[in-house]
């Protein structure tokens, strides 16, 4: 008896091992251990058996069918493995193709520019104000204390329009415009196209400006200086940018100053960009001059303001290497994919 | 401007280097652009005396020279036709360096040449020359060329300020120079020379509010054949002035110097008098550079009694110039009020060293003055004899100094430090003002070459400026902050160029002026605004819409290999109308190429206009709660089939489509082309989202399937179908179009999504069966629309 089933026992742990897949595998169980199994007649032949022997082949059977369903189990998480090895490869991806999705674009660089600066003076509580750019005389010249014959017109190569109407040569309209409209205290930023007669290697006729006003009470050049400082430097991301405050002249300001900072292309070293003397021009600025309160009805005895204004392509030359002006205005793919 | 810094020192010279004064210059407010040195280093060059002078024995054309340089002589080849025994020269000798030259001993036609005698062209001291540089009889030889011209010295270029006319002069540098180091100017270098003759000029200011003194006077029986000295050509030279005759580099020199444009007459070309008036309207007048103006009423005229002769302050007269041989000459310093002369040659064409600094305003103190240094240098130059100064003065129209305010506590407010009131006197007083002191300041005068200085504000630039705004702290101000309400009402631009960023866009900044016949073909039939003085045809007419400049910004993409592109861009566009101009900001795109990038997921498939109008709509989305609807349109700019108008809230903002097979072919474009433009501020308001309730029941989905006629828009199937009164509708969405084989007879078959449900009970079948029967007879009535049998 114990020869048979111990023959029995080798015959299934055979037939599991060889089972290749879970179907087989469940005909081999179906084998021993079905209704009709080897192992489950075993058992069903035990009472044919003299008493004495019935316990020690009894318990000698099931062992045998607890072995065999061990292997059985055994078997089948060695072929469930199998199956999922088998998927595992067939699912494998080349995962060095590219990534499926349209891509996203990307901002001109002037609008990157813009924006910063927007946030930056944002934080300090400044508003945007926007203003029209076909402007009328009074508020790009005359309000601005720029008269008809003053010499300061011919540096603005000013576009014309047959009515008298121009086009804006600057954001320093959007001063009056606001003054005019609102009350102090005043602290705006005015980003916007501007357009100057003028096309050549450095010169594209029109071109961004932003503007900056700040009209309040206490309003000094102490603190336009440490305005424009901390400004620049964070501009730049350098902490230890340098900045230096010409005397210069604007009509609209009074006094007034031209911005320098040390060259960020050779550290202030001296190279061609800044025309080696390691100084860059980077923004105009000034007190606001009190014929512009008097032009907008703002009581110039008691407000005092600044106000600054700096070329946007010209930041974002210095800011991102580039090398030729005209190429923000020819919109290149190849140029406009390299701020995405 | 540029100046000598050797000529400047001789009027200021602090004990400072050049790379001091420089940024000293720099940081008063008048920036060195540049500076230079002003001539080659010349090595070798010294001055020597030609000896003798004899032919060349093998060349008609050279001379073979005795040069005598002090420690040697020297025979020397030359080919100029000016040598001549006894002239002091510049001699090169052998290892001299010249610009581009080293001297060596060389034969020349066979005859040994030890050196060579210079020119002012190899010397650099000019651009152009006749022969060999002659150097005065006095020249010592041997001396370095460099010692003797001081040519040791550097040109600097200032950028003057249009508001500093007092510094276009080397003694208003000066001026500058001298306050800033706080030492004094040296002594001045004008002597008064009196008359020798009695013959004056009558002289008559009958526009005495333009031109207030007229100071003239009469030079007679010069020598025509004097020359200008070197020093004063030099001096010349490195101020920019091309040297051309005494008379001419006299009064050159003098503006040069002291700031003072002046004029000089042939005087024998004179008719009894000078007349200082304003042109008759249309008069001519030949100019010195060979033009003719015509002038208006208001153009101020020098005239004599016969006619006009000079451009008063611009230019002189032809006719009355100065010639080779003449002799008496009349000599001119005039004060021409700024207002006058302000625009007046830009007008004309014209710019001139006069004009510049007559439109900055020129000391009316400094005629008189003027007068007396050319003079003093004219007959040391030329000989003859000075008549009397004439000096006709109107007073009344002289400019008045004003006399300015100054609070001291003022100077703080505006600065942003405290400057005591000893320091403020201080420097004003190195600026010339004259100060009367008050309790809270002063009265400050200034002098009558600073036309600058009109306001309290003027004052306290001079003090910052002097100060250097180098040394004035940078403060943070006292905070005031305080809060945004960051609307959510209001869509920024910003959200929405990031939206179509993220579909892949780049944002495009093109000109506000573009080509009028491209405007024409995107915009046809609109008036335009055109620039009077445009750039060129191409840039001549403001924007309708944006889709101009972003066409050519995608013909300059597609032109160069790129043939997907996605542009955007936001701006103003200019209407005319009768209503005056509208400047209203646009946002548009423009499509083209495949609708992904060309790889392993796609073979590059065309955009369409579904593609465009996804776009369009993930920004309009951005206008939370508006209505838009899309219309079809009629604008012949867009393909008949594939176009759109687009109104937001019952409003026309734009249109979508692809561009009309006709304009791309205008646009010579060989590829489809979508677009779309919207006015920017109708998506910028938002509802701010209001809650509702959600329902607790459960949303049951029922589909229907219908054909209609091919042309029905499928909008009208949802309009009437919207049109049913009920509370269970919640959404309806299309999932199939189809036409082809199924469906025949000019029908397409739709595939609507209904998805309904209840806020107060769940629904039945019969609520649900109700609305469909409700529907298919609304589509049957209105739409002719057959339910498919499946």
């Amino acid at each position: 008896m114990s020869e048979d089933l111990d023959k029995l026992l080798q015959q299934a742990s055979c037939s599991i091992s060889e089972a290749a897949d879970m179907a087989a595998l469940d005909a081999v169980r179906v084998g021993y251990l079905g209704k009709k199994g080897e192992l489950t007649a075993l058992l069903k032949n035990l009472g044919q058996l003299p008493a004495a022997e019935r316990p020690v082949a009894g318990q000698a059977i099931n062992q045998a069918k607890n072995r065999v369903q061990e292997l059985i189990e055994v078997r089948k998480s060695t072929l469930a493995d199998a199956v999922i090895a088998s998927r595992l490869r067939t699912e494998k991806v080349d995962i060095s193709l590219p990534g499926r999705g349209r891509g996203a674009g990307g901002l001109h660089p002037v609008t990157l520019t813009m924006n910063r600066i927007d946030k930056m003076f944002g934080k300090l509580g400044f508003d945007v104000a926007e203003g029209p750019e076909v402007e009328d005389d009074f508020h790009n010249f005359e309000a601005l204390n720029i008269p008809e014959q003053h010499p300061a017109r011919a540096m603005h190569d000013t576009f014309y329009f047959d009515d008298g109407m121009l086009l804006r040569t600057h954001t320093s309209p959007v001063q009056i415009r606001v003054m005019e409209k609102q009350e102090p205290p005043l602290r705006v930023i005015a980003p916007g196209r501007v357009y100057r007669c003028d096309s050549d290697l450095t010169h594209t006729p029109m071109f961004h400006q932003v503007e900056g006003l700040l009209v309040d009470v206490d309003v000094s050049f102490s603190v336009l200086k440490g305005t424009l400082e901390e400004f620049l430097k964070m501009f730049f991301e350098q902490d230890d940018l340098k900045t230096r405050f010409r005397p210069s002249y604007f009509p609209f300001t009074e006094p007034s100053m031209e911005v320098d900072i040390s060259c960020v292309m050779c550290a202030g070293n001296g190279c061609r960009v800044c025309s080696h003397t390691g100084w860059l021009e980077v923004l105009g600025c000034g007190m606001v001059h009190p014929e512009l309160f008097r032009h907008t009805g703002v009581d110039s005895e008691k407000y005092t303001g600044y106000a600054f204004g700096m070329g946007v392509e010209r930041l974002a030359m210095l800011r991102y290497g580039v090398n030729d002006l005209r190429l923000f205005f020819d919109n290149d793919l190849r140029f406009l994919q390299q701020f995405a | 401007m540029e100046i000598s810094e050797s000529w400047l020192r001789e009027w200021c010279d602090p004990p400072v280097d050049s790379e001091t004064l420089i940024n000293q210059l720099t940081m008063a407010g008048h920036e060195v652009e540049g500076w230079r040195n002003a001539a080659p280093d010349l090595v070798g060059v010294v001055v020597a005396e030609l000896v003798s002078v004899e032919k060349h024995p093998n060349a008609d054309k050279l001379n073979l020279c005795q040069v005598d340089d002090g420690s040697g002589q020297f025979a020397v080849v030359c080919g100029a036709s000016n040598v001549r025994a006894g002239l002091k020269v510049a001699f090169a000798r052998i290892g001299a360096e010249l610009p581009g030259i080293r001297i060596k001993k060389t034969k020349l036609r066979g005859v040994e040449s030890q050196g060579m005698i210079c020119s002012a062209l190899e010397l650099q001291l000019a651009e152009a020359s006749d022969g060999i540089l002659e150097l005065p009889q006095d020249a010592p030889p041997g001396e370095s060329i460099v010692d003797y011209l001081a040519l040791a010295d550097r040109i600097f270029e200032i950028d003057l300020t249009p508001n500093r006319g007092d510094c276009l002069s080397i003694a208003g540098v000066a001026r500058e120079v001298a306050a800033i180091n706080k030492i004094p100017l040296l002594p001045g270098k004008v002597t008064e020379v009196a008359d020798s003759t009695a013959q004056g000029f009558s002289v008559e200011l009958e526009a005495p509010q333009h031109c207030p003194r007229y100071v003239g006077r009469l030079i007679s029986g010069i020598d025509p054949q004097a020359r200008t000295p070197l020093w004063m050509q030099e001096k010349l030279r490195r101020c920019g002035l091309r040297p051309i005759s005494p008379v001419v580099d006299v009064t050159n020199y003098v503006m040069m110097e002291l700031g003072q444009p002046m004029h000089g007459f042939d005087f024998d070309k004179l008719e009894g008098g000078i007349k200082v008036r304003l042109a008759e309207p249309g008069e001519k007048l030949a100019l010195l550079d060979q033009s003719e103006v015509e002038c208006d009423a208001d153009t101020l005229l020098i005239a004599d009694h016969a006619g006009a002769v000079a451009l008063a302050g611009i230019m002189g007269g032809l006719d009355s110039s100065v010639q080779s041989e003449t002799r008496d000459i009349f000599l001119e310093a005039a004060h021409f009020t700024a207002v006058r002369l302000a625009g007046k040659a830009r007008k004309l064409g014209m710019h001139t060293d006069a004009s510049h600094r007559f439109e900055r305003g020129v000391d009316a103190q400094l005629p008189p003055i003027a007068m007396q240094r050319a003079t003093e240098l004219l007959i040391a130059i030329a000989g003859g004899e000075a008549g009397p100064l004439i000096d006709a003065l109107a007073p009344e129209q002289m400019p008045q100094l004003p006399r300015v305010e100054l609070r001291h506590e003022r100077v703080q407010r505006l600065l942003g430090i405290e400057v005591e009131r000893g320091e403020v006197a201080d420097i004003l007083q190195r600026l010339h003002m004259q100060l009367d002191e008050k309790a809270d300041g002063w009265q400050v005068t200034p002098p009558s070459y600073r036309f600058d200085i009109n306001i309290e504000a003027d004052l306290i630039e001079e003090i910052g400026r002097l100060i250097g705004y180098n040394n004035i702290p940078g403060t943070r101000e006292a905070s005031h902050i305080r809060m945004d309400s960051f609307s959510e009402q209001r869509v920024g631009v910003n959200r929405i160029r990031d939206v179509l960023v993220e579909q892949g866009y780049f944002e495009a900044v093109t000109y506000s002026f573009v080509s009028p016949e491209l405007q024409a073909v995107l915009d046809p039939g609109r008036s335009t605004l055109l620039l009077s003085n445009p750039i060129s045809t191409d840039m001549s007419v403001m924007r309708t819409r944006l889709l101009p400049g972003l066409i050519q910004a995608l013909r300059h993409n597609l032109n160069r290999q790129q043939s997907r592109v996605r542009l955007f861009e936001t701006g103003l566009c200019f209407v005319p109308s009768d209503e005056g101009l509208a400047q209203t900001p646009h946002i548009a795109a423009v499509i083209s190429g495949g609708r992904f990038e060309e790889g392993l997921y796609s073979q590059g498939d065309p955009v369409d206009f579904f593609d465009i109008k996804g776009d369009l709509e993930a920004i309009l989305r951005l206008a939370n709660g508006a209505t838009t609807r899309f219309e079809p349109s009629t604008n012949p700019v867009l393909h008949p089939g594939q176009g759109a108008e687009v109104s937001l809230n019952g409003e026309n903002i734009g249109f979508v489509g692809g561009l009309h097979p006709t304009v791309l072919e205008a646009l010579d474009i060989n590829q489809p082309v979508f677009v779309f433009e919207i006015e920017l501020s109708s998506i910028r308001d938002a509802k701010l989202p209001n809650f509702s309730e959600l329902s607790r029941f459960p949303s049951i989905r029922r589909d229907i399937s219908i054909t209609v006629d091919e042309d029905m828009p499928v909008q009208r199937l949802l309009d009437n179908i919207f049109s049913i009164k009920n509370e269970i509708l919640q959404e309806v969405f299309v999932f199939d179009v189809y036409t082809g084989k199924e469906v025949r007879n000019s029908r397409k078959s739709v595939a609507l999504g209904l998805i309904l449900q209840d806020f107060s009970r769940t629904l039945i079948d019969e609520d649900v069966e109700n609305l469909v029967i409700k529907i298919l007879a609304q589509l049957k009535e209105h739409c002719n629309a057959v339910l498919r049998e499946s």
